[in-house]
């Protein structure tokens, strides 16, 4: 058991962060390659100012109106990405493993609230699922692989939560924990979860178009 | 949400439309040739916007507010424009373009006749998503595999023949203007439509169908013209015509050459920019598809839409309104100028300019559903009428609930929209008309000859 802890805490970290920042490193860069051999329109027609209007429109809540057609899934969609991103860069055990490793730290959330953000993304979680399953033309859809990207995103909050109120077998549940997170971290940039690392490109495209060309809202 | 009405199986037997056109490119097609002319297409032009739009889709449905077919249709998800990709592009992706001759039949009734390229989606979908654009380039396989509708595929042949959409020939154009010169002098007696005068400020240039049955329309805009006392100046030659069905067909080639002629035709006559009727399809291909194609950043004469021109014309006092247009209208946005060039508020200046009532639909401005007969489906011809109205039972609620306001005319600033709104009308029973800004503006205004 502490060998395979060893192994998933040590080498498969970093495996899991290099796959992670070059792999997203390589898609961006393989993709603005791409755009300059065969949509040099995009870098001819994007306009920093339209793209960052559409992008702020578009990450505030409630910024468009089919955000305000949609309130629960709007609701659902921003709570969930919002404690995705906080839990893990600010939870208290994820501070002390890099202050222990690197002796960098930064402030942390109390445990308390972190077991709240971690239960909204799995209730949202489970809030997708429902509509997925449910909702005709989200059903419609859906494919096998949309199910395992929920599972994905889901299994290391899951995992988490369990590890650190040290419920039944918690200490498989961790080693499950570390591995889970990683396995998310390397599907970002290889599976649909690279929406993180192209929205800003897809959003600010579009806003430019329909901005600077067409003098027009997209939101 | 409702289930949807139809399931995919229904569907397809409900699918009675046998398009000859559709029929006979499928009929000259092998599979070999097949995947390979799709697989063509996607090496050389499938670059970085396609691949990030199929990667980061993430299947959540919520584009599908934005299309009027999905709405129309009960929320029925094979209409939602994820939904349509899906059975088109994802498809071909996903089978490596290796496709059966029925799954191309499905394909190309979906891509040319039950999307309209309104871009109203890509305002809905979160990431931004250009679905048109890849609804778009389905079109464009169809087009290198000959599967295409006949009766668009007919008007893009008049295109290549006669650089015209309605196989007009060189001088039945001529005819046509001097026969409206001749009737609008009944009026204004020293009224001219100037044929291939050099140096006009304004080269005039109209949409095939005008001359062919709308030609009442030069006339209004000939009488805006000379009561404005614009110097303006319209071809003799073929690039008289900005309308461009290629585009639509997924005829890349053609439509660069249709764009080329026209801007050459307004260059050939050094004029100083191009005004053009009250078309939408024809401004989106001159103002932001077919001058790309060409490799113009910006089209490389100015150009504007006959909405911005008139709302010049009021704005600089050049036509002054004698007495307004009474019964009380509403706008209908057409989705190539309004989310295509942002002409909604001046448009409506122009409509409150020259109407006593003026009465919103909703939604409206960029949110404006879509007359479901742009994007070339009201040109897949008649075959598709039925379906065409049935898409868009939205519009006809949308256009009931301004009646019940009080609004009795709906004006449309584009022919699509004309044709559509024509047929949602009279379909669904809904006491309206519908107006051209010229024809209000030609009502309204003050006349040399009344002066």
């Amino acid at each position: 058991m502490n060998s395979i802890y060893t192994f998933v805490s040590g080498p498969l970290v970093w495996i899991s962060f290099i796959l992670f920042i070059g792999g997203s490193l390589y898609r961006l860069i393989s993709m603005a390659r791409l755009a300059r051999k065969k949509d040099i329109i995009v870098y001819e027609y994007t306009s920093l100012y339209y793209a960052l209007r559409s992008i702020l429109h578009w990450i505030v809540p409630f910024g468009s109106a089919n955000m305000r057609k949609h309130p629960w899934m709007t609701f659902v969609a921003f709570a969930f990405h919002l404690c995705l991103l906080i839990v893990p860069i600010f939870l208290f055990a994820h501070i002390v493993l890099v202050k222990e490793s690197w002796d960098v730290s930064w402030p942390y959330i109390s445990d308390g609230l972190a077991d709240i953000l971690a239960l909204i993304v799995i209730a949202s979680c489970i809030f997708f699922l429902a509509r997925r399953l449910t909702v005709p033309e989200a059903k419609y859809l859906t494919s096998l692989s949309d199910y395992v990207i929920l599972a994905i995103v889901a299994a290391p909050f899951l995992t988490g939560f369990w590890t650190h109120h040290q419920w039944f077998g918690y200490k498989v549940m961790g080693i499950l924990h570390i591995l889970s997170g990683q396995v998310m971290l390397v599907a970002i940039p290889f599976t649909r979860l690279s929406h993180m690392i192209f929205f800003p490109f897809t959003r600010g495209y579009m806003g430019s178009e329909f901005g600077a060309i067409r003098h027009a809202h997209d939101w | 949400m409702p289930a949807p009405a139809t399931t995919s199986a229904e569907k397809t037997e409900v699918k009675t439309i046998v398009d000859p056109g559709i029929e006979r490119g499928i009929e000259n097609l092998t599979p070999e040739k097949t995947t390979q002319i799709i697989k063509s297409v996607l090496d050389s032009e499938a670059g970085a916007r396609f691949k990030t739009y199929i990667d980061i889709c993430v299947h959540c449905g919520l584009c599908s507010e934005g299309c009027h077919y999905f709405l129309s249709h009960d929320g029925n998800p094979l209409f939602s424009p994820a939904g349509k990709v899906k059975q088109t592009i994802w498809e071909i992706v996903k089978n490596k373009a290796r496709v059966t001759p029925d799954f191309l039949r499905q394909a190309a009734e979906i891509a040319y006749t039950e999307c309209n390229l309104c871009r109203r989606c890509a305002m809905y979908c979160p990431f931004g998503i250009d679905i048109a654009y890849l609804i778009m380039m389905m079109r464009r396989i169809c087009h290198k595999l000959g599967v295409t509708p006949q009766n668009i595929q007919d008007t893009a042949h008049s295109h290549s023949a006669t650089y015209n959409q309605m196989w007009v020939k060189e001088d039945e154009w001529i005819d046509s203007l001097h026969w409206q010169e001749d009737e609008a002098r009944d009026e204004i007696p020293d009224l001219r439509i100037p044929i291939e005068k050099e140096g006009a400020d304004i080269f005039y240039s109209v949409i095939g169908p005008e001359p062919k049955f709308r030609t009442q329309l030069i006339y209004k805009a000939a009488v805006i013209m000379n009561a404005a006392g614009m110097n303006w100046t319209m071809p003799a030659t073929p690039g008289w015509d900005n309308s461009d069905m290629c585009m639509f067909t997924g005829d890349h080639e053609m439509m660069g050459r249709l764009k080329k002629i026209h801007f050459d035709t307004a260059m050939r006559l050094k004029s100083k920019r191009i005004v053009m009727g009250e078309c939408g399809h024809a401004f989106r291909s001159v103002y932001d598809v077919g001058n790309r194609w060409l490799g113009w950043k910006m089209p490389p004469i100015p150009v504007i839409h006959a909405v911005e021109f008139y709302h010049e014309l009021f704005q600089q006092g050049r036509i002054k309104v004698a007495t307004k247009f009474e019964p009380p209208v509403t706008f209908q946005d057409p989705c190539n100028i309004v989310r295509g060039r942002g002409l909604h508020e001046i448009a409506r200046d122009v409509v409150r300019t020259t109407c006593e009532t003026f009465i919103e639909m909703e939604p409206n401005r960029e949110h404006n559903y879509c007359c479901c007969a742009g994007g070339g489906v009201i040109n897949c011809g008649p075959s598709y009428k039925i379906k065409r109205i049935q898409g868009d039972r939205i519009k006809a609620d949308q256009l009931k609930a301004v009646m019940e306001k009080g609004a009795r005319v709906v004006v449309a600033p584009c022919h699509n929209c004309h044709g559509g709104l024509e047929d949602i009308l009279h379909h669904y029973g809904i006491d309206m008309k519908i107006k051209f800004l010229s024809d209000i503006i030609y009502e309204v205004m003050e006349k040399p000859a009344q002066k």
